[in-house]
């Protein structure tokens, strides 16, 4: 299970991004929501879902939600998850969200993540609002009945409770050192 | 026709894609519909049994989807569908195909 609940605050983190830029949570601290995604390169579930993370990206960009992805897997055993590969995932998928470095780990294993992708979506004051999976139909995303993130995000931006506030992450394990 | 269905348990969905290999059996008539279903558990047997992943599904010997490299690992596997999407699971066409012609399918 997560370390958060939906209730809890944010763990604050700063890590490299495929931009070989620092990204710090706090950076987003203006934005209505931000959504924390544990993801990687190599696991089908995250890339049957990243498709449509960029489109939630992008249909919610303008209402003030954040997306942050941050990968963290043991490179060693995953080498497609290496930061270089990322930096090629990111530009051939075009992630419009920054996709972070977690390479200590101490970020996973801070939120105590266990899948990927898992997602932890926060309100503007960094409490968590929804934790989870994207949606209820990795395989496709037309037989999508139950949007999640969307529906969680809607409810935040609406400054109401999620009817749903977790889920349990579908995906691959995070790969610990 | 022997069947076999690899997997590693921390990839979610090996269950669904038993059933379907199971259901796309019975639809297909497959004689006897035996699977031989074994669990990959450690590095080590992953290479001894040429898995690239989970669920890795084999007729007569033959992957149903060759993988294009030989990197033998627990890990879960992608399949990419007819439409360029990925999935983790393998789709009923894959299995219907390698069931139907198992001799066309190279080796895993």
């Amino acid at each position: 299970m997560a370390n958060l609940s939906p209730g809890d605050k944010a763990v604050p983190f700063e890590l490299p991004g495929v931009d070989d830029r620092r990204h710090a949570l706090e950076d987003y601290a203006d934005k209505e929501a931000v959504a924390v995604v544990f993801t990687c390169n190599h696991c089908p579930y995250a890339r049957a879902w990243e498709d449509r993370l960029v489109e939630i990206q992008a249909h919610y960009a303008a209402r003030g939600v954040q997306l942050v992805a941050i990968s963290a897997n043991d490179v060693k055993k995953y080498p497609d998850d290496s930061f270089p590969r990322m930096k090629e995932r990111s530009e051939k998928k075009g992630f419009n969200f920054p996709y972070l470095y977690d390479e200590s780990q101490e970020v996973a294993r801070a939120y105590e993540a266990e899948r990927t992708p898992e997602i932890f979506l926060f309100d503007k004051g960094g409490t968590l609002r929804y934790h989870g999976t994207v949606d209820d139909n990795y395989e496709d995303p037309a037989a999508v009945k139950a949007h999640y993130l969307r529906e969680a995000l809607e409810a935040v931006l609406a400054g109401r409770d999620p009817s749903t506030a977790e889920t349990t992450p579908v995906g691959c394990t995070i790969k610990w050192k | 026709m022997r069947v076999s269905f690899l997997y590693y348990e921390d990839c979610p969905s090996y269950d669904l894609a038993l059933e379907r290999l199971r259901e796309v059996m019975d639809e297909e008539g497959v004689p006897g519909g035996e699977v031989e279903v074994i669990k990959v558990e450690t590095e080590e047997q992953a290479r001894e049994l040429r898995f690239v992943g989970s669920p890795t599904i084999r007729v007569d010997g033959q992957d149903i989807d060759p993988p294009s490299g030989s990197r033998y690992a627990l890990t879960c596997r992608a399949y990419r569908l007819a439409d360029g999407r990925i999935s983790p699971l393998p789709s009923k066409d894959m299995m219907q195909r390698a069931l139907r012609s198992p001799a066309k399918s190279q080796p895993g």
